[in-house]
């Protein structure tokens, strides 16, 4: 297992090199220019001067080497100089991935911006589960019976209608229908600046995340459902279930120990593989509600033509996929015996 | 029964037959068809009986709510909606359609290949995982800002930005179904009937053509109405995104992105093309439910 693990992870690498220089490459082909959104009462010369100063006048392979050195080398260093004070080589001079627009350390802003997605992302993950599983068993425990029937309905709505209409629909309804005195109104923006000091701003922060949590939530419980419907049915007919029934086991220790524990093997693998999926739905959600996350940065790095902000946001997206698809094998073969990795 | 009608009912029964009689038997699937073929027909020949321009302008009659003149009301430049709806579901469907057309053809063709040929089966999935390891959307959004302007200067506004959303959905959505006829690829060629076509000396390009692909053909429907799913709710959410088709041309999901400016004071303005999305998006997912049912042999003799 270990030793697969470390395979994976050696593996992972040349895979997430050549992942960023496809994306190098994709925007690198562009017709695109950083000086193309400033003022036209700027001479050419001048124009020419910046584009020296971004270090466009060199070739594709050294930008793409320097960004590369950038990345991997210089940010991980200096996030070890900030957070724990090492310093290794030349600390206060080191040349970090820079923003075109704000001139400022792309990671830098990643991270002040990681807190609020993690938060309506996080939340939203951890709702869906908590609210698919035991969907998933009731329905599959009485199959066919009504409630299963209401799950199939509204779990084929949930993963058909777009995040974007029930974000929506949900502002119709609880911003705009119901008077914003009564209790049940929820604010239709996400303040990103709302601090959380004593109860009613708990309150507050709780109101203002309900919606873009529930919008998240419920494309993903609509998966999550299924997925634990069918593998509690694939469990609920084996012998073994018979077996424990035989001995006089009581129904509910048969169901929620036996049963539940085998199916929620390949629903945990599901819910990993699923990570940074919900992570790109978020752009479109945070769009919604005004969360002022990594989506939002991304959609302004993309407007902006930040060319390397959008690199290196996207490349992080890209690692999040290769990361939990790692994470999702090595789980499978932790959780299940019958799974051995040579 | 005499024999005779039990001859008649064998003679009559064809594979396809059998299919669409299991196919009936799906409710979901049997609504699901009725509610396309519905809209189907409402966007191809809907334009036609409600023959008002789309883009037309009337500033007297802007925000409107639901009248006789304008069923559906107008917006805020007194467009007629009804008339914008259904022009806009011609452009989604249109880009549905030949999206999942695109991605079929690439899927299907990387997924025979790397089954039918071991040489570079290798190479072909390990692209297949590439794509798979990309992030889409961000690559999506990406793409489309950066070659918009070009592709607008050579094909004019409107098919430029056409050829590029249909192109970029179709080649970043075909690593599923490559995988599932690989898989499927893969099985068939051991069978015996392969090997008797290969024994007679057929070529492999008639062998693929003959004989694999009509045994993958029902993993392939299925994708197909999945991808037309898939690539409505994509260049959707580009468009709501502002980064898909021009507002004056409109689309499901840039009157959405367009109402959703209005949405205090005219909700209905975002009810409507986020009902038309989300029924075609329901209704295809549930044919494509039914297709599977009803082309899978082992369910089919029920």
């Amino acid at each position: 297992m270990l030793n697969y693990t470390i395979r994976r992870l050696i593996f992972a690498i040349p895979t997430l090199l050549f992942i960023s220089f496809i994306i190098f490459i994709i925007l690198d082909m562009a017709p695109n220019d950083p000086t193309g959104n400033l003022p036209l009462t700027i001479p050419p010369e001048v124009r020419q001067k910046i584009r020296e100063s971004l270090g466009l006048d060199a070739p594709m392979y050294i930008r793409y080497l320097l960004w590369c050195n950038q990345f991997f080398i210089n940010e991980p260093l200096n996030m070890l100089h900030q957070w724990f004070g090492w310093c290794i080589g030349d600390c206060e001079g080191r040349l970090r991935v820079e923003s075109w627009i704000t001139r400022s350390p792309v990671v830098d802003s990643i991270v002040e911006r990681m807190p609020q997605t993690l938060w309506v992302v996080g939340m939203s993950y951890v709702v869906s589960i908590l609210v698919a599983v035991p969907i998933g068993v009731i329905s599959a425990y009485k199959q066919y019976s009504w409630f299963d029937q209401a799950g199939t309905l509204v779990s084929m709505i949930g993963f058909a209608v777009p995040t974007f209409f029930t974000g929506l629909v949900l502002q119709i309804v609880f911003s705009t229908m119901i008077p914003s005195d009564h209790w049940a109104w929820l604010p239709s923006k996400y303040n990103t600046l709302h601090e959380v000091t004593d109860w009613q701003s708990f309150v507050y922060q709780m109101r203002q995340m309900a919606m873009p949590v529930t919008v998240l939530a419920l494309y993903n419980m609509a998966q999550l459902s299924r997925f634990m419907r069918a593998s509690m049915l694939d469990n609920l007919s084996q012998d073994y279930v018979r077996t424990a029934r035989a001995k006089g086991l009581r129904e509910r220790t048969v169901v929620l120990v036996h049963v539940l524990r085998n199916s929620l093997i390949p629903v945990v693998t599901v819910i990993a593989l699923g990570v940074p999926t919900i992570f790109g739905g978020a752009i479109i959600t945070e769009q919604i509600f005004g969360v002022n996350g990594l989506g939002a940065l991304l959609i302004i790095g993309i407007q902006g033509a930040d060319i390397p902000l959008v690199q290196t946001l996207t490349f992080i997206f890209a690692v999040l996929i290769v990361l939990f698809n790692l994470i999702a094998d090595i789980l499978y073969g932790l959780l299940d015996p019958r799974i051995r990795y040579e | 029964m005499s024999d005779a009608t039990i001859q008649a009912e064998a003679k009559n029964r064809s594979l396809w037959g059998d299919v669409w009689v299991q196919f009936k038997s799906h409710k979901g699937a049997m609504v699901g068809t009725f509610v396309f073929v519905f809209i189907l027909l409402a966007v191809a020949i809907g334009p036609y009986l409600w023959n008002l321009d789309p883009t037309f302008a009337n500033i007297r009659e802007r925000n409107q709510g639901m009248s006789w003149a304008h069923p559906f009301g107008t917006d805020q430049l007194g467009r007629d909606t009804l008339a914008q709806l259904l022009q806009g579901g011609r452009v989604s469907i249109a880009v549905g359609v030949t999206a999942m057309l695109i991605s079929l053809i690439v899927g299907t063709a990387i997924g025979v290949l790397a089954g039918f040929f071991k040489r570079i089966d290798g190479l072909l999935m390990r692209t297949t995982d590439l794509f798979l390891a990309l992030p889409l959307l961000p690559l999506l959004l990406v793409i489309i800002m950066l070659f918009r302007d070009t592709l607008r200067k050579a094909f004019g506004p409107e098919t430029g930005i056409f050829i590029l959303i249909v192109f970029i959905i179709g080649i970043t959505s075909w690593m599923q179904t490559a995988r599932i006829v690989r898989g499927d690829v893969l099985a068939l060629k051991e069978r015996e009937f392969v090997l008797a076509a290969r024994s007679i000396g057929t070529p492999s390009l008639r062998l693929i053509l003959r004989h694999i692909l009509p045994n993958v053909l029902s993993p392939i429907m299925v994708s197909a109405t999945l991808g037309i799913a898939n690539a409505i709710i994509t260049e959707s959410a580009l468009s709501f995104l502002g980064l898909g088709f021009p507002s004056d041309f409109p689309t499901w999901g840039r009157l959405l992105y367009d109402g959703a400016q209005y949405i205090d004071n005219y909700p209905s303005r975002v009810v409507w093309p986020g009902l038309a999305i989300t029924l075609t998006v329901i209704s295809v997912n549930f044919i494509g439910d039914g297709l599977r049912d009803a082309l899978d042999p082992r369910i089919r003799g029920r």
